[in-house]
């Protein structure tokens, strides 16, 4: 079985980091299931875990009394499954369910900021991926205001 | 007596290119609630119509108007038109109310097509929003006769809601080859309906498996949309040369007559609709055009 550090290679989200750092991440970090339907967060919880998923597909979620629940993203293998453990107040923005069986590794997103503030050079690191991770979506929630495909039904 | 010249004067042509024929509708299919998809057979007999992927005609609504529509059936089958209309003004109101045997003119073909014999030997990748489906189903159903001259071959297509995905049945079809990918996202769903991708079309673009140095890219959708997929394709390291968008302006006489269509220095109409990225780069940072 492949431990947690060698799993991380896999994600672009930590891929080239150095063994220690890995390592260091990795210490942070467990395997984890969901199965599918389950909700791996709701809106407001604390935000004291994030996950890198590797295997499924995680719907994210918000709910209005109009609509109901609509899915705005879905996110599968290899990608960061939320930031808002790296910025206070440390709350979930929206929910996240399991669409199909997913495996992740959990990470303990207060054990990963003492790691960073004791190493600024791993911090800054880190904060450089998570950041592009978030411009990426910040970029496509752009796209998806602009609701560019015409009249709705 | 005045000597017969041996060509028409270029006014004959543009005369000729400006009457409409009349063809009649033979079926059609509703694909969302404001799409219909019309295949229509010549009302004077004649049998096959050839088009490139990628052109238009102008569909005449008798005593309506005239609207642009590509033409999004198969090249390979050119006994019989097809085009997707979305209902979105009078004109296309009025196609989408059309019924079999009803009749309506055609001019055409017009404008420029997707480079489907430029891109043998390299991978495809086709990148539609909406509609934009509509003019690039004739470069699937090119590349899938032709299948062996290509390399990989991807679609990555998106839409609002999975209520308006086009051509469900034939998307469902090509997922089942082993021989494309296929992507689909919508920008939003209900969660309980839809088990597939959701989000904007770019987030699939970094899923496709291509070589970026030997890919064509072919986009069409709406203007914002290409600008985004543009800039992720070129992330993913793909020439501005290897990337075709087509383009949407009022089209009127279809000719380079009228100048309704002008972009730049070009006419949508007869230089375009399917334009090469690096040629019209600079005209799409153009807010007034």
């Amino acid at each position: 079985m492949r431990t947690i550090d060698a799993l991380l290679t896999d994600s672009p989200l930590f891929h080239g980091l150095s063994k220690d750092d890995l390592a260091m991440v990795a210490g942070c970090g467990s395997n984890v299931q969901f199965k599918a339907g389950t909700y791996l967060f709701h809106e407001g919880d604390p935000s004291d875990q994030f996950y890198l998923i590797r295997h499924g597909t995680v719907g994210l979620e918000l709910a209005s009394p109009e609509r109901g629940r609509v899915m705005f993203a879905t996110l599968g293998a290899g990608e960061l499954l939320g930031w808002s453990w790296l910025v206070p107040p440390y709350r979930k923005g929206c929910d996240a369910r399991a669409v199909d069986l997913v495996r992740a590794t959990a990470f303990d997103g207060a054990c990963i900021r003492k790691k960073c503030d004791e190493d600024p050079r791993l911090g800054y690191e880190l904060l450089k991926r998570v950041s592009r991770v978030v411009g990426e979506r910040l970029t496509a929630t752009r796209l998806q205001l602009l609701d560019v495909y015409g009249r709705r039904a | 007596m005045a000597a017969v010249p041996e060509r028409a004067p270029a006014g004959v042509a543009v005369v000729e290119a400006m009457a409409p024929s009349p063809w009649a509708v033979r079926r059609v299919k509703r694909e969302t609630h404001d799409t219909m998809t019309l295949a229509i057979e010549s009302a004077e007999g004649g049998g096959r119509y050839g088009f490139a992927p990628g052109q238009f005609n102008m569909l005449y609504v008798f005593g309506v108007g005239e609207a642009a529509i590509s033409i999004s059936g198969d090249p390979g089958a050119p006994q019989e038109l097809v085009h997707t209309v979305r209902a979105v003004g009078r004109v296309t109101n009025d196609i989408c109310r059309l019924r079999r045997g009803q009749t309506l003119g055609v001019r055409g073909p017009f404008g420029s097509a997707w480079p489907v014999d430029a891109a043998v030997g390299s991978d495809v990748l086709i990148v539609a929003g909406g509609i934009g489906l509509a003019p690039l189903r004739p470069v699937l159903y090119h590349v899938l006769a032709h299948r062996s001259e290509y390399g990989r071959v991807a679609l990555v297509y998106g839409a609002r809601t999975p209520g308006d995905l086009l051509y469900g049945p034939e998307l469902a079809r090509w997922r089942g080859r082993f021989d494309v990918q296929v992507e689909a996202t919508v920008d939003a769903a209900d969660p309980d309906a839809w088990h597939g991708h959701v989000g904007v079309v770019t987030t699939l673009i970094g899923r496709v498996e291509c070589e970026p140095a030997e890919t064509t890219a072919m986009v069409c959708g709406p203007e914002v949309m290409m600008r985004f997929t543009v800039a992720e394709l070129e992330k993913r390291g793909l020439a501005p040369e290897r990337i075709y968008l087509s383009m949407e302006r009022s089209m009127r006489c279809a000719v380079g007559l009228c100048g309704h269509c002008q972009f730049g220095p070009e006419f949508v109409c007869k230089d375009g609709p399917v334009f090469r990225y690096d040629r019209i780069a600079s005209w799409l940072r153009v807010r007034e055009l």
